[in-house]
């Protein structure tokens, strides 16, 4: 890798640059990837199913056998917490998304709006900061279903607001510079504007904010799957595998421990890297929120 | 100020009667619901049923039905804890889950202001860092882990507290701790951040170029603006309070609001759900309230510009 330093460097080089002068980001960014990795090939690999059980031999201390022991089912733990991780990623990364593509839609649509149909917009988006959500989400789960694809689409549909306030603000600043009115007099569509000149400058923001979610959305998930709303057994998330080792905390601490510590250092690694992208990339963009 | 606080006022009744709808709109997606896919019975009794609630009639005279009960409080009975007023369970629970919150407040704000003032005093040394640390391992330790360890330490193992229920008056320490630790992580790391700021600002630099003393410039005249983020974090972290109370209100099993509300959802008792959820969302909007106006009284340019 070359130091670069007498290049000139696109933004991207630069806040990465920014991003790694501190040694605790560059942990988190490697913890996360090998924990993807992990959660990805590491249930395959491993000889147990993660939900099949072994009556004979019950709760068992690691051995070399099973690696984190297994829970009162004889269930092998390493198993059940890479395939949980696996969930609680996927719901993370996908409720992240879909509060990221409601947010930024509805931020650009009431940035560029303007006027009385932005105010409006947003007073609604004031007025929704007030509700209630966990109560809808927990409602909605008891009463409508325990799917996995509602699970994301409501957390989703909670954690949007943020996201809204941060695109219009950018989208406002921009939307009356030099190059957007040099492109919408050359001919520029509007959704050439938006896609081609707009978007890419609003991204950085959008991820910084991303990274900030996902763990906020994770901890919801584990909530609602702690609280039997979320996903069910026998299937797995972090959520889950808390919820049954804090039953069996008295007997079997070690099953509440082992996928606590995953959890909480994976909270602890996201929360790292969001704060390290938010400094990297511009540091006053996000301070108003 | 006084349109402002009016104004804030109409727009938490809109909420609240929002909340009431959406509730209503969801509780119409229920298969059946009530009593009816519970147990065998009575057409007549059914029918008596349906009609001391209103769903004989149309939904649109449902809703106003609902409506009218809230603005006259005027509370049906609970579908599934038969003959005891909604308002009647909303009072048993309350008492729980308000002193377990009021508690943990308490405790988020004795541990983070202080540790995140003194961290923002003595930058970037071992303290600062130690204190930041422990604040950035706070937020990372979910409710769901911490309140279980705590159980098993000082319930199970040292047998201070009981590990779970609501018998003796000490029962609100550990599910207050549970709560109360995680929010003075985030609000030590509030508070350091903006005292930092604010200590950089201009008008420190003239309090102290007066000849003000370190005291009064860290206390009088930096901690009044610094203290706005906490302040309006607060508003947030009453309604997640309300989220820690579902959880942290299952660990410990404590009789309060967030049980009612998970039952009541899980038994499909309409009438309780409303109004738990309205009940929630009057108190958000009350929390806000305050919030609002403590900040509109401490910063002349939001009072102003309202």
């Amino acid at each position: 890798m070359s130091s670069g330093t007498n290049q000139s460097l696109s933004p991207l080089q630069a806040a990465w640059q920014r991003l790694m002068r501190n040694r605790l980001n560059g942990w988190a960014l490697g913890f996360l990837a090998a924990l993807v990795l992990l959660c990805a090939i590491g249930p395959k690999l491993s000889p147990y199913d993660q939900s099949q059980q072994n009556l004979e031999l019950k709760a068992t201390n690691p051995s070399l056998a099973h690696w984190l022991g297994t829970d009162p089912l004889g269930r092998d733990m390493l198993t059940r917490i890479l395939y949980g991780g696996r969930v609680s990623l996927e719901v993370g990364l996908l409720a992240t998304a879909v509060a990221a593509i409601i947010g930024v839609f509805y931020g650009m649509v009431s940035g560029l709006a303007g006027g009385r149909t932005d105010a409006a917009m947003m007073r609604i988006v004031d007025i929704l900061y007030a509700f209630p959500f966990i109560n809808f989400v927990i409602l909605l789960m008891a009463i409508v279903g325990r799917e996995f694809w509602l699970i994301f689409v409501a957390i989703g549909a909670v954690e949007w607001l943020t996201m809204a306030r941060v695109v219009r603000g950018q989208v406002l600043a921009l939307k009356n510079l030099e190059f957007i009115i040099a492109a919408r007099a050359s001919g520029a569509g509007f959704w050439h504007i938006v896609w081609r000149h707009l978007l890419p400058n609003v991204m950085g923001p959008i991820i910084i904010y991303a990274s900030l979610t996902v763990p906020g959305v994770m901890l919801l998930e584990a909530a609602l799957s702690f609280l039997g709303l979320g996903i069910q057994p026998p299937d797995a998330s972090w959520g889950v595998l808390i919820q049954e080792g804090a039953n069996s905390v008295e007997s079997y601490p070690w099953l509440l421990l082992y996928p606590g510590i995953f959890f909480s250092t994976t909270l602890l690694a996201l929360n790292l890297l969001g704060d390290g992208l938010r400094d990297a990339f511009d540091p006053k963009s996000m301070s108003q929120q | 100020m006084i349109r402002f606080i009016v104004s804030r006022i109409v727009q938490g009744i809109i909420v609240i009667f929002a909340v009431i709808t959406i509730t209503f709109a969801l509780s119409k997606m229920v298969p059946g619901g009530g009593v009816r896919n519970e147990r065998f019975i009575s057409k007549e009794a059914q029918k008596a049923q349906d009609e001391y609630y209103g769903r004989d009639k149309p939904w649109i005279v449902q809703l106003g039905l609902q409506f009218k009960h809230y603005a006259t409080l005027n509370l049906p009975e609970s579908e599934h804890y038969k003959g005891r007023g909604v308002d009647e369970i909303i009072a048993s629970g309350f008492p729980v889950s308000a002193t377990v919150g009021g508690a943990a407040l308490l405790i988020a704000l004795v541990i983070g202001v202080p540790l995140g003032a003194y961290a923002a005093l003595r930058p970037n040394t071992l303290e600062d860092r130690t204190s930041t640390l422990a604040a950035t391992l706070g937020i990372c330790a979910p409710s769901m882990v911490l309140g279980p360890l705590l159980a098993l330490l000082f319930g199970l193992k040292l047998r201070w507290f009981n590990a779970s229920g609501w018998f003796d008056a000490s029962d609100w320490v550990l599910p207050a701790m549970t709560l109360g630790i995680i929010y003075s992580a985030y609000i030590a790391r509030l508070m350091r951040g903006s005292l930092r700021e604010t200590l950089a600002q201009e008008f420190i630099r003239t309090a102290r170029a007066k000849g003000a003393s370190e005291t009064s410039v860290v206390f009088l005249h930096a901690m009044k603006l610094a203290s706005l983020p906490v302040l309006n974090f607060l508003g947030p972290a009453a309604a997640g309070m309300l989220t820690g109370s579902f959880i942290v209100e299952t660990i410990f099993q404590l009789p309060g609001l967030g049980q009612f509300f998970i039952s009541a959802a899980i038994n499909k008792d309409i009438p309780l759900t409303i109004a738990l959820s309205t009940f929630y969302a009057a108190l958000i909007v009350s929390f806000n309230l305050i919030v609002d106006i403590l900040q509109a009284a401490l910063n002349p340019r939001i009072r102003l510009q309202a």
